[in-house]
């Protein structure tokens, strides 16, 4: 009998030591490789693990982090030190680069890798072609009237309840933002809007529901939705999101992606960075539904310029 | 006094008698874990949102009470959880309205009409359903559950009360079917007995004795099922449709106290007000399970009690 | 216990007719058999079509391949291994952080404790633990671990969070477990003079630890299913992984988990392969079932083998 226990015990201790060893093993197996962290904007967050697959192939021993949260909460973490990039779908303010000053002692570098359009996006059966910002701020401002699609003059034959079905985007996101900002400046928007989560679920959305408005990003198109062509003033001539509407500018509802590192990038991040402003890395950036960089300013943008 | 002395007892080492002290502290210590992490989670909670209550332009009555939610405005910050209230309990009251019923009912045929063999395999089932992750629930009411919605009542958008009660009634059920059983099996036989006895049917036994002599115990089977349902997250947060205001219909999309904090928590810059008053909301919800749990455990101790 | 079957009828003894009372009981008694059945069948159909249709679904997604490749094209193709790898490394930790201290605690509520205020006290405590919501395990995580104890970001963080969600599950049925060994058991090794521990070493454990390792089976199916405790506190939308690397991660780094992939893939990306979040979903919904049935399975065969 006195034995049992003993053996018992033996079996305790070498199940004990066989999971810290485990756990150490864990620490120690990954030891060489490089990690890059890299937080911020959800509507970067595609374009960014976009990246971090492509680079894997190309440099194998970079392990490349990416999490969302959106653009504040990546420069916050930029702020803190707690991360090499900090994507961001607006620009740092200036509070912000005082915060990283005071904490970290250093510049924070801006890097412009793409731009982003935000489209309007309807049913694709919706026979509505293109708003106009008054009419926006009607549908989605706080004291805004519209709420019938029968007050737009469009008619769904056969759909009782024409009430207009409200798409957004949770409040705290920057694409919400800067939505909001063009549409009503500083005012807010009307409760009761669905406030979805993902980008795509937006356009998700939107494509299953006849009567629904929403925006979100132009990367995100589906066949069963429509982008709206949008006017600053009633009498102004509707754009339509496009590449070219983007480069020059005359597109409303256009911005431009930013990376932030702290001072300038060393190593791994700045070959990570001179990658994304090349040319595959720019392709990545087509690929997933934004515009790149124009060669001519790549060279102005990059890393290796400011080191020169 | 003739009997040969005792063989002297085994003396254990000094260091063996001093490894089991240490255990047996080590047990203590573990024992009083759940006292400490219980106290831990409220303490740590509700230092990250204590400046926010303490700030002098915080105030207690509107974030309860008014519907105002703009977290982030440009011009008017305003944090009103009252729609977000109201939401937690529009879901929750639809999903208990179904899953009470139905999980009374399952637990009454599990207890009272089914065999041995029917009974463990029904029990099986219910452990599974209630082993489906809830971000599983929410991607198949995301996918699945709100087109039917859509189909079945030609409302305009899938993800509402309706879809999120259903959802989360299916979550429910389990629970309530296993407490509810449970209740029902403490009743003493003599019960039973006495009532067929009298010639009593057994749907007049369930009804007019057991449901009686049970009635702690389906309470907190209940109970327990409304603090599942509150504090449900994924879920929600994909079938609901997320949406800030008083419902009117069953067909109108909500937003719940969880899914708020789910949606928001990961852009609210670490600090701000909008991050404790997402952590104010956490103490919110925290305080609402700990009161039903406290009254579900009173509850099953009355039945204890008695039985 | 189920009440007796109603006496049927004997053709040899002269009946009486048939009351309308009689009648209208026997009714209700069929009405209330077949209602209640009904109520019991409505928990199995959602489960098998559940089951069914995400199957279905599934299907053209589901081979091997899927499991073990990475996730390619934005996440649009390819498998889900690193976050496969990653459950695995948050349910592994967490588990050796919730097992000991969640047995040993039963322990003492079975063996050690009396029935006083005290004992009441950690029983409500359990209980209150096991309904704590899930998102405020999350915010639990953030504040305490993530930032005070300054983990930050990372699979420790998680796991631990993870670890104190799913502790009651242990204590739960560890103590069921314990509370099966007959009394006469511990009475007679306490008489032959074992001290309380060597007697819970020698008779107690070895006769519970089949109930014991249920418990740690199921502890691992609730952990791996959680999504919003990680999703703040170490989980990431994406990161770069080798295909079929079994140990990509560092415990100070963060990493994918399924759940949350799933959350991902079925909200933020565009345009996936329609199969792969469903294939994500099986996977998923298979690891936690299987691992469910197993600890059915060693129940029911060992209650069939208890020798008291």
């Amino acid at each position: 009998m006195p034995s049992a226990p003993q053996s018992r015990r033996r079996v305790g201790l070498t199940l004990a030591a066989a999971l810290s060893f485990a756990c150490a093993g864990g620490r120690e197996a990954s030891g060489p490789a490089t990690v890059i962290q890299n937080k911020g904007s959800d509507t970067m967050v595609n374009v960014a693990q976009a990246w971090a697959e492509e680079y894997a192939l190309v440099a194998p021993d970079v392990k490349v982090e990416v999490s969302g949260g959106g653009s504040g909460v990546g420069i916050a973490a930029l702020i803190k030190g707690a991360v090499d990039i900090a994507s961001a779908s607006r620009n740092i303010k200036d509070e912000e680069i005082e915060q990283v000053r005071l904490n970290t002692g250093k510049d924070p570098r801006d890097f412009v890798v793409g731009y982003d359009a935000l489209a309007v996006y309807v049913h694709e059966d919706n026979p509505l072609t293109h708003l106009d910002r008054e009419t926006l701020a009607g549908i989605f401002g706080e004291h805004g009237t519209i709420e019938r699609w029968s007050e737009l003059g469009v008619r769904f034959p056969g759909v009782e309840d024409d009430r207009i079905v409200r798409v957004s985007r949770q409040s705290s996101s920057g694409t919400f933002e800067f939505f909001r900002s063009w549409v009503v400046g500083k005012k807010d928007f009307k409760l009761g809007s669905r406030d979805l989560n993902g980008s795509k679920e937006v356009v998700e959305l939107v494509g299953h529901t006849l009567t629904a408005i929403g925006f979100s990003g132009m990367g995100y198109a589906t066949p069963a939705v429509k982008m709206l062509g949008l006017a600053d003033a009633p009498g102004a001539a509707p754009v339509p999101p496009s590449l070219d509407a983007v480069l020059d500018g005359s597109y409303p509802l256009a911005r431009s992606l930013h990376l932030y590192t702290l001072g300038e990038p060393k190593g791994a991040t700045q070959a990570y960075l001179d990658w994304i402003l090349s040319e595959p890395g720019q392709q990545v950036v087509a690929r997933s539904g934004y515009v790149p960089v124009p060669p001519s300013a790549r060279a102005a943008a990059g890393a290796g310029a400011a080191a020169r | 006094m003739t009997a040969p002395a005792p063989a002297p007892r085994p003396q254990r080492s000094r260091l063996e008698r001093l490894g089991e002290s240490l255990l047996e502290g080590l047990i203590r210590l573990s024992g009083v874990s759940a006292i400490v992490f219980v106290l831990a989670i409220f303490f740590f909670v509700f230092r990250e949102a204590a400046p926010v209550v303490f700030s002098r332009n915080f105030d207690l009555w509107k974030f309860l009470f008014s519907i105002e939610w703009y977290p982030t405005s440009a011009s008017n910050v305003r944090y009103g959880t009252f729609a977000l209230t109201v939401g937690s309990f529009a879901v929750t009251a639809l999903a208990m309205a179904i899953a009470v019923p139905f999980g009374l009912g399952a637990a009454i045929y599990l207890s009272e009409f089914c065999g041995r063999r029917l009974r463990e395999t029904l029990k099986i089932v219910i452990e599974l359903l209630s082993a489906i992750p809830s971000v599983v629930w929410g991607f198949i009411a995301l996918t699945v559950t709100s087109k039917l919605v859509v189909d079945a009542t030609g409302a305009a958008v899938g993800v509402n009360v309706l879809n999120g009660g259903v959802v989360l009634a299916l979550m429910s059920v389990p629970i309530i079917v296993s407490i509810g059983e449970d209740a029902l099996k403490a009743v003493p036989d003599s019960y039973r007995e006495a009532a067929l006895a009298l010639g009593a049917t057994r749907w007049q036994v369930v009804y007019r004795v057991l449901l009686p002599a049970a009635r702690n115990g389906l309470l907190a089977a209940v109970l327990l099922g409304v603090g599942r349902a509150v504090g449900e997250t994924m879920a929600v947060l994909m079938a609901t449709g997320h949406a800030v205001h008083i419902p009117g219909s069953l067909l109108d999309s909500v937003r719940t106290l969880t899914a708020n904090i789910a949606a928001e928590l990961g852009e609210a810059p670490v600090g701000s007000d909008h991050y404790r008053v997402l952590f104010l909301t956490g103490v919110l919800l925290f305080c609402i399970t700990f009161a039903v749990n406290i009254v579900a455990d009173l509850a099953i101790r009355g039945v204890r009690r008695r039985g | 216990m189920s009440a007796a079957a109603p006496p049927a009828t004997n053709p040899a003894v002269p009946r009486f007719a048939r009351t309308a009372h009689v009648a209208r009981k026997e009714r209700s008694e069929r009405v209330a058999r077949v209602v209640f059945a009904l109520m019991a069948a409505a928990m199995v159909v959602p489960l098998a079509a559940i089951l069914g249709y995400l199957l279905w679904k599934a299907a053209p997604a589901l081979r091997l391949e899927f499991l073990l490749d990475v996730p390619k094209k934005g996440m649009t193709e390819g498998g889900i291994w690193p976050a496969f790898v990653g459950t695995l490394y948050l349910v592994g930790l967490s588990l050796a952080v919730s097992a000991p201290v969640g047995v040993l605690a039963a322990v003492y509520l079975n063996e050690y404790s009396r029935d006083n205020a005290f004992t009441r006290a950690i029983n409500l405590a359990v209980i209150n633990l096991a309904g704590v919501p899930s998102i405020v395990h999350a915010l639990f995580g953030l504040g305490a671990f993530v930032y005070a104890a300054q983990f930050g970001y990372s699979i420790l963080s998680a796991s631990l969070t993870l670890a104190i969600m799913t502790l009651p599950v242990i204590i739960a049925s560890t103590r069921e477990a314990l509370a099966s060994v007959p009394h006469s058991f511990r009475e007679a090794c306490w008489n032959v003079g074992a001290s309380r521990w060597q007697t819970i070493q020698a008779v107690v454990l070895p006769n519970s630890i089949s109930g014991i390792l249920t418990g740690l089976i199921l502890q691992v199916s609730r952990a791996a299913g959680e999504t919003a405790p990680i999703m703040f506190t170490g989980a990431v939308f994406y990161k770069a992984v080798q295909r079929g690397d079994l140990l990509p991660y560092r415990l100070d780094e963060q990493c994918m988990a399924l759940s949350m992939h799933l959350y991902t893939v079925a909200t933020q990306v565009p345009n996936v392969q329609e199969a792969i979040p469903y294939a994500t979903a099986v996977v998923l919904l298979g690891s936690v079932l299987l691992v469910n049935a197993t600890a059915v399975t060693l129940r029911v065969w060992l209650r069939g083998r208890k020798r008291w």
